[in-house]
């Protein structure tokens, strides 16, 4: 049973598919500066993982070799334009804020990393499993991101204000540079930081010194 | 035309202001010559693939497009975004065996990054931005090559960084990707300040 | 033994080797197949839904559009958007259409296109209401460039045709929490009051980085210049000569209705 849970878990923490396979940053970084943006893109991204992936996984012994990539690819695309229609449809306040990234969703990496990684050679209820988690993986970051950015940049958190603003008679003058792109990069990378010295088996090996004369000549 | 091809380049860069293609911005640049491999095969796609999509778009999709054929009110702009990625992925397909076939060492040269190109958020996101913002045909192929070279010197800066950094002394659990981060971030705050640049 | 055909067609094509010509054009055609399905399908059931959320939100701002006017209540006759008239209007001779034809554009030279836009179309919609034979309320549609979307309105002028009495943003795609200010209560509390054009005609109006001083000037949004640029640009393109300026002026000297 816990073998079988294994593609759930994994991408959680040890195989985390921002943090540790480094798909799936450039929604990452863009959609993170409210929680209920970031929460709707995280469960959109899912939703089309877990589709596409079991799709995929149904056909994957007759997928000719020539034509795989564009056949996940016409797969994904169909996937994700049906879900944008449904999220314009019931949630049309939402889509409007969401739109280009959830169309950027068919070339999120994750969806197409996972197609190939696994959906390709698994069989299709440890495929879902695996969406499923890179999907909880790929959310539990970005929730982390933008909860940084909300409270630090706005004073709210899924647009309940928490710190009130000076410019609302308040107290707290709101970090202005937490809403600007940039800050994701950093935030992400002190995630990173935190995560390496939490589990440090993910830390990177250090050049060693022979290869130093070399590049720096 | 210049001023659309400097802002395409600087100010509208696709990684740095954008933030599209940064998965494989962030994996492909620990070394130099493969970041020059991979900003060449970026901006000859995108070159490529911008102007090709403002076609389809104009003359299939678009509505009023069928209306050579009495069919004046067939809006199909709900498929561009499957037309696009086809096209794209054609397009690799393509340069792949022109590569093959006429500059065998570039192809081995480039090698797995050629494939790689067909999920690069950022060519997808060029077609995207010239269908949201209505490019003409000439418009498309300055877009294209500029928002190609904009990303290309990204990364290629980039790459000379991190080569630098490998040796330089830090906590272990900001090796690599941590400090990679970090770097992209100020690059990218950095390049806010061509923003200005774009304003009337 | 006809019904066996399709089942041993099928079974025959799962048993091909994957990269035989037959299969990879068959798997082709079919994922093809399923896919455009897919999307059709989703298109067509869920269009009209679109359609009428499209319609709702266009609504909804119009009509907060109207209740933020000071005075206006009184004046309609009803309530809501229903009570206003609607003029459609021919821009390139001020003449008076039936009804809207998206195909009838003109091309805008670079110059010329402050919006962004590409190129006009020429029928054009806009609201008015009346306080006996006096205009009180004239409500124009505009859209045009912002930083990587199109930001779509309605400008509602007073009496004088000159003065703003509210802007409404019905459509825009802007990077949420920066540009997508300017959809919020917040800014557009700035616009009613706003002059447009001076005595001399001029078009004045504008959205200013550091704050605006004069009453043709509305404070931008910091970190949001291109996007605050689109609103100002689309706001002097339709009040403009080759956009409702005109019109504008018709309505003012009596020659429009």
């Amino acid at each position: 049973m816990r073998a079988a849970l294994k593609p759930l878990f994994d991408p959680l923490l040890r195989d985390n598919p921002v943090t540790v396979q480094i798909l799936g940053i450039c929604s990452a970084l863009a959609v993170t500066t409210s929680m209920t943006t970031a929460l709707t893109m995280s469960l959109a991204l899912t939703a089309v993982l877990m589709a596409s992936s079991a799709v995929i996984s149904l056909i994957r012994h007759h997928i000719p070799a020539q034509i795989r990539l564009i056949l996940q690819i016409t797969i994904i695309a169909a996937m994700v334009i049906v879900a944008d229609l449904i999220l314009q449809a019931y949630a049309y306040a939402i889509s409007q804020r969401l739109s280009i990234f959830v169309s950027l969703i068919v070339t999120n990496c994750i969806v197409l990393g996972r197609a190939e990684a696994f959906a390709m050679s698994n069989p299709v209820g440890a495929s879902i499993l695996d969406a499923l988690g890179n999907g909880a993986g790929y959310s539990a970051i970005l929730m982390v991101i933008a909860f940084v950015r909300e409270l630090l940049g706005f004073g709210t958190l899924f647009g309940i204000t928490i710190f009130p603003t000076v410019a609302d008679g308040g107290w707290y003058q709101p970090f202005g540079f937490m809403l600007l792109a940039p800050s994701a990069f950093m935030l992400l990378g002190l995630l990173v930081w935190a995560l390496r010295i939490w589990r440090v088996e993910q830390v990177e090996p250090a050049a060693t010194h022979v290869d130093r004369e070399e590049a720096l000549s | 035309m210049t001023d659309l091809f400097l802002r395409a380049v600087f100010a509208d860069n696709l990684i740095l202001s954008f933030f599209l293609g940064v998965c494989t911005f962030l994996a492909v640049s620990k070394r130099v010559e493969t970041a020059l491999g991979l900003g060449a095969a970026i901006i000859v796609i995108l070159t490529i693939t911008v102007p090709v999509n403002q076609l389809i778009l104009t003359w299939l999709l678009a509505p009023g497009a069928w209306g050579w054929i009495g069919a004046g009110d067939v809006d199909l702009t709900f498929l561009r975004l499957i037309a696009f990625i086809g096209v794209i992925a054609a397009m690799v397909q393509v340069l792949e065996m022109v590569l093959d076939r006429f500059a065998p060492a570039l192809y081995a040269a480039l090698g797995i990054y050629l494939p790689l190109i067909t999920v690069n958020c950022a060519i997808l996101g060029g077609s995207l931005f010239m269908a949201e913002r209505s490019y003409g045909f000439g418009e498309s192929i300055v877009f294209g090559f500029g928002s190609g070279l904009g990303w290309a010197l990204a990364i290629i800066a980039l790459a000379a960084i991190r080569e630098r950094l490998a040796y330089a002394d830090m906590p272990a659990g900001l090796r690599g990707l941590g400090m990679t981060f970090i770097v992209t971030g100020l690059m990218s705050m950095a390049f806010t300040a061509f923003a200005t640049m774009a304003a009337p | 033994m006809p019904d066996l055909n399709p089942i041993s067609l099928w079974q025959r094509l799962l048993a091909a080797p994957n990269d035989s010509r037959g299969k990879t054009l068959t798997m082709a055609f079919l994922v093809s197949f399923a896919a455009a399905l897919a999307v059709s399908s989703a298109a067509v059931l869920l269009g009209p839904r679109l359609d009428a959320n499209r319609e709702a939100e266009r609504r909804a701002r119009l009509e907060a559009l109207i209740a933020e006017t000071p005075g206006l209540a009184e004046v309609l006759p009803g309530t809501g958007i229903d009570s206003l008239e609607v003029l459609t209007v021919d821009l390139r001779d001020l003449s008076l259409a039936d009804a809207l034809d998206p195909a009838q554009v003109t091309d805008l030279t670079p110059e010329d296109d402050i919006a962004g836009i590409g190129t006009r179309p020429d029928l054009q919609q806009l609201f008015m209401a009346r306080d006996g034979r006096d205009l009180a309320l004239v409500i124009l549609p505009a859209y045009g460039q912002g930083y990587q979307s199109t930001i779509r309105g309605y400008l509602a002028l007073g009496p004088d045709l000159n003065t703003v009495v509210g802007l409404a943003i019905t459509e825009q795609g802007e990077t949420p929490g920066l540009g997508a200010t300017i959809q919020t209560p917040g800014w557009l509390a700035q616009w009613p009051g706003t002059q447009l054009m001076d005595e001399t005609g001029e078009i004045r109006v504008a959205v200013v980085r550091g704050g605006g001083t004069t009453n043709y000037e509305v404070d931008a949004i910091t970190g949001a210049t291109r996007s605050s640029n689109g609103v100002q640009n689309m706001i002097r393109f339709w009040v403009g000569p080759l956009g409702f300026g005109p019109v504008l002026d018709a309505l003012r000297s009596g020659d429009l209705p």
